[in-house]
């Protein structure tokens, strides 16, 4: 039992089956970014003013992301013609290139871009004021068991956490384990709401030399990292980038695995591969452009 | 002719099947269109079995409120424990679990696995002429995706709190904050059911497109399709581009459940107390009712058009002649696909949204009327002079036209912005679309068991058993929903666990009449007894399948189109020889022919 028009196209489409079907997919996935972007678009113009951030996004960074993913969606054109002119080794050159392209992509964004706005934090003051920063030192008031000749105790001990912790919430600051006693903060130069000389006068009560603000717990309203909880800037901002991170991968282990395990097909159906390596390249190339509207998206406006 | 039903030559696709296959091989994880489609008509006959079982006991807590459940009481206690069903009865929070949970296993877990996916794989390739589907792993893929989205919703029922309970709309702010005892609780066990059903569409959705594009038979040129096809068709393309925004809600929702997110929470949101919920606030209830309506709408159309193509099939087939207005038929199906993606709103007429934009989509609700209306009286004009054949699929085709025109008509007064005001989730809504569905889509998929089932099995279900549940089923189908036309009308608005008790009139307070709320009595017991009509139909197909009436031959209908040129029932592969086509899909009575009927791979004759 033959399946017509697998390898060979039919002629009154001109159109391979799988070829077909992934522009179907796209499609659906072009309604699936569009929802995405649609509820960015929405959100951001209903939402109060000041509550909006914006420049806290590292632009070069995202430009050589850009750059990246961007030669990827060439070399992957570049591998499938070789394929095409039966140039298996130049297109093991040029598919290489591509999964590095998208492992750089990812360990940029998941090892560095992300645990950045992990450990960058916001603090929205009793008093209305608010700053984001780095945390440089935490006060701390941990609760510790001990057992001694027979007696459970539980007692409060001291502690100091230097360095900027990750994912801390205004729950951090009063656990059932532990209490924030107080936060040493190394303030931005400036803060996404405000201009620069309003932000500097409210954090003027800063070191004279280390510019850093100590806040107890009782000044502080809210505590947030940059994470989606933070605001619906950040939520979206998460939301979008994840996902298409999450295409980034799938699309690279696909790519990855036709360029090993999967180029055996060469050997026996050198056509049915060619047209899965095709394939793969056109999905390639609507992850790249999903992220050349996120990028302007996100780190430009 | 060059290769067409071959592959390229050296280059056979292999497949398991020319071996020896295991039994999980050949029922679980088959690969075979016909397997597929059985599987999905299964698991989706159980899930409307157990959504009807859902409603009937909302219908008790509806006519008998407070009272416990007469005979399954006690179980429903034992399983679901003393919170939900204290002493037997159905609480208030359990009523609204089983609305939710009725809505959407109707929807997502019954009606279209079997309308869309189930008739859809079985008869659709073989309509066309190939020998099975065009990515045949992507669809054993996403039937199991399907039945793993029906596990985790049936277990969300068994979820610390209770199955979702904020409307099969899943509205935030309430769908984020009915549940806050638990993190992961039934509405999270709803989000990620949803995702995998919606996986599985989609999946399903490119396999149907490419299939009907590529792998149609030659000489079978789209307007030589069968209706049916053209249906799914339309029906594949309206799920491929409707559902991918509701899948991005659905994540965003599970964010703010999960995560803390305001993705749906507005800004200074209060639960029960004087400062705002801990969240950053700063979203959209709005957002999520745009996306959800967005796949909502489309999705009532997925609904209805495997159906009206079903019946078309079997109106075609029994009264002997050929369709009336095929193009017409065509292009209404193309227009309503078109038009289902720019009416949503008309579903958001009392958020606020302004006049101008419920100008547009009440405009566009009106023209959406009309192909659906074109398509049935086409369907009506095809009995005019017709040699109708009234068997048991023929009567529940015949049926759907009525019971369809008075859903879609009484849709119209719910298309106006100033009449929705007052019929905005009313009664009157609720019977407006169940007869669209029930009567309406159920009746033309009886019809289509009815009529494929000796295809598939051999043997013909029995007609004195399919015609007592005929009858039954369309008394009882109108007596539960046509009272609930008065009953919206007269105000009385869904979702009430008590039936409205809360909202009687008394002689200082306005309120509901006791009348309006009586109905619900007469209602509920019509209810039980549509239920107890399905007995003959469940008796009749699982006798019929060792005990039927052997079919006389491969085409015991004496059709036309290409599903009976196939062995009875058709092997791997489908047709003992390639197809090709060359006459229109019915070619019924034609003046000079040798018989009623030609079919289509028939060949011209020599002149």
């Amino acid at each position: 039992m033959d399946i017509p028009y697998t390898v060979k196209a039919r002629p009154d489409t001109g159109l391979f089956n799988a070829k077909l079907g992934i522009w179907l997919f796209l499609a659906s996935e072009v309604m699936l970014f569009g929802g995405l972007f649609s509820s960015y678009i929405l959100l951001r113009v209903g939402a109060d003013p000041q509550t909006w951030p914006q420049g806290l996004l590292n632009i070069p960074v995202g430009t050589f992301n850009t750059a990246v993913l961007i030669t990827s969606s060439v070399t992957v054109v570049l591998g499938w013609s070789a394929l095409q002119m039966n140039n298996f080794a130049a297109y093991r050159k040029y598919q290489f290139v591509t999964i590095v392209c998208a492992a750089a992509f990812l360990v940029i964004k998941c090892g560095y871009e992300y645990p950045e706005k992990f450990k960058h934090y916001e603090v929205w003051k009793t008093d209305g004021t608010r700053v984001t920063g780095h945390i440089v030192s935490a006060d701390v008031s941990n609760r510790t068991v001990r057992v001694e000749g027979g007696v459970t105790n539980v007692v409060w001990e001291s502690g100091h956490l230097e360095g900027s912790p990750w994912l801390w919430s205004t729950k951090t600051l009063n656990g059932e384990n532990r209490k924030v006693l107080s936060l040493k903060l190394h303030p931005d130069s400036t803060h996404y709401a405000f201009p620069a000389k309003d932000h500097h006068a409210a954090v003027k009560e800063g070191n004279e030399t280390t510019h850093e603000l100590e806040f107890k717990p009782a000044d502080i309203k809210r505590l947030s990292a940059f994470v989606p909880a933070h605001s619906t800037y950040f939520a979206i901002y998460f939301t979008l980038t994840a996902l298409h991170g999450l295409h980034v991968l799938g699309g690279g282990l696909v790519i990855a695995y036709l360029w090993g395990p999967g180029a055996r097909l060469w050997k026996t159906d050198p056509q049915r591969y060619t047209n899965r390596v095709e394939v793969s390249g056109l999905f390639w190339h609507f992850v790249d452009l999903v992220w050349i509207f996120l990028f302007p998206v996100f780190y430009l406006l | 002719m060059e290769a067409t039903t071959h592959a390229a030559p050296g280059h056979a696709v292999h497949t398991a099947h020319h071996h020896e296959q295991t039994f999980w091989q050949k029922y679980i994880f088959s690969t075979d269109h016909k397997v597929i489609g059985i599987q999905y008509g299964v698991t989706a006959l159980c899930f409307l079995f157990f959504g009807y079982c859902l409603m009937g006991l909302m219908r008790w807590s509806m006519a008998y409120p407070d009272k416990p459940v007469a005979i399954i009481g006690p179980v429903l206690e034992l399983l679901l424990g003393k919170d939900a069903a204290p002493g037997g009865r159905v609480s208030a929070d359990l009523y609204n679990a089983f609305g939710a949970m009725h809505g959407t296993i109707m929807v997502f877990l019954a009606i279209v696995p079997l309308a869309f996916a189930s008739f859809g794989n079985y008869v659709v390739p073989l309509q066309i002429g190939a020998v099975d589907m065009a990515f045949p792993r992507v669809n054993m893929a996403s039937y199991h995706c399907y039945f793993l989205g029906g596990v985790v919703m049936f277990s969300s029922f068994f979820m610390p709190g209770g199955a979702a309970k904020s409307g099969w709309t899943s509205y935030s702010p309430l769908a984020t904050l009915a549940e806050r005892g638990y993190l992961v609780n039934g509405q999270t066990f709803w989000i990620l059911g949803m995702v995998l059903l919606i996986t599985s569409s989609l999946l399903g959705a490119v396999n149907f497109c490419a299939t009907i594009i590529q792998l149609r038979a030659p000489g079978m040129t789209w307007m030589r399709l069968p209706f049916f096809v053209w249906a799914q068709f339309v029906t594949a393309f309206i799920l491929l581009l409707a559902f991918p925004p509701l899948e991005a809600a659905g994540v965003m929702q599970l964010m703010d459940n999960l995560f803390g997110t305001s993705f749906f929470l507005p800004s200074g949101l209060m639960m029960g107390g004087s400062t705002p919920i801990p969240v950053s606030g700063g979203g959209s209830p709005l957002l999520w009712q745009h996306l959800f309506w967005f796949l909502g709408h489309p999705e009532v159309y997925v609904l209805i058009l495997p159906a009206m193509g079903i019946v078309a099939e079997i109106i075609a087939n029994n009264t002997r002649k050929p369709l009336y207005g095929y193009k017409s038929l065509v292009y209404s199906l193309l227009a309503i696909g078109f038009l289902s993606f720019i009416v949503w709103a008309h579903h958001m007429y009392l958020t606020g949204m302004g006049t101008k934009i419920s100008t547009f989509f009440q405009t566009t609700t009106m023209i959406i009327s009309i192909p659906s209306v074109i398509i049935l009286t086409c369907l009506f004009i095809s009995l005019w002079g017709g040699s109708i054949r009234f068997n048991t699929p023929m009567l529940f085709a015949l049926a759907f036209l009525p019971m369809f025109g008075i859903g879609g008509l009484t849709g119209l007064p719910l298309g106006f912005n100033f009449a929705d005001l007052h019929l905005h989730d009313t009664y009157y809504v609720i019977a407006h679309f169940h007869y669209v569905v029930a009567p309406g889509t159920i009746f033309g998929l009886f019809a289509g068991i009815y009529y494929w089932f000796p295809k598939i099995t051999g043997r013909y279900m029995d007609e004195r058993l399919g015609k007592i549940h005929f009858w039954l089923s369309l008394l009882f189908m109108n007596l539960v929903f046509q009272p609930m036309f008065q009953q919206g009308m007269a105000g009385m608005i869904r979702r009430m666990y008590n039936g409205g008790a809360t909202y009687l009139g008394t002689d200082s307070e306005i309120g509901l009449a006791p009348s309006t709320i009586w109905w619900n009595k007469p209602i509920s017991h019509a209810a039980w007894a549509l239920g107890l009509a399905q007995i003959p139909f469940i008796i009749n197909f699982f006798m019929s399948i060792r005990k039927g009436k052997k079919v006389e031959n491969d085409n015991p209908w004496a059709s036309s189109t290409l599903e009976w040129q196939t062995p009875t029932p058709p092997p791997h592969g489908n047709f003992d020889k390639p197809m090709e086509v060359f006459r229109m899909p019915y070619s019924y009575s034609v003046p000079g022919a040798g018989s009623d009927f030609t079919p289509q791979n028939e060949p011209e004759k020599a002149r």
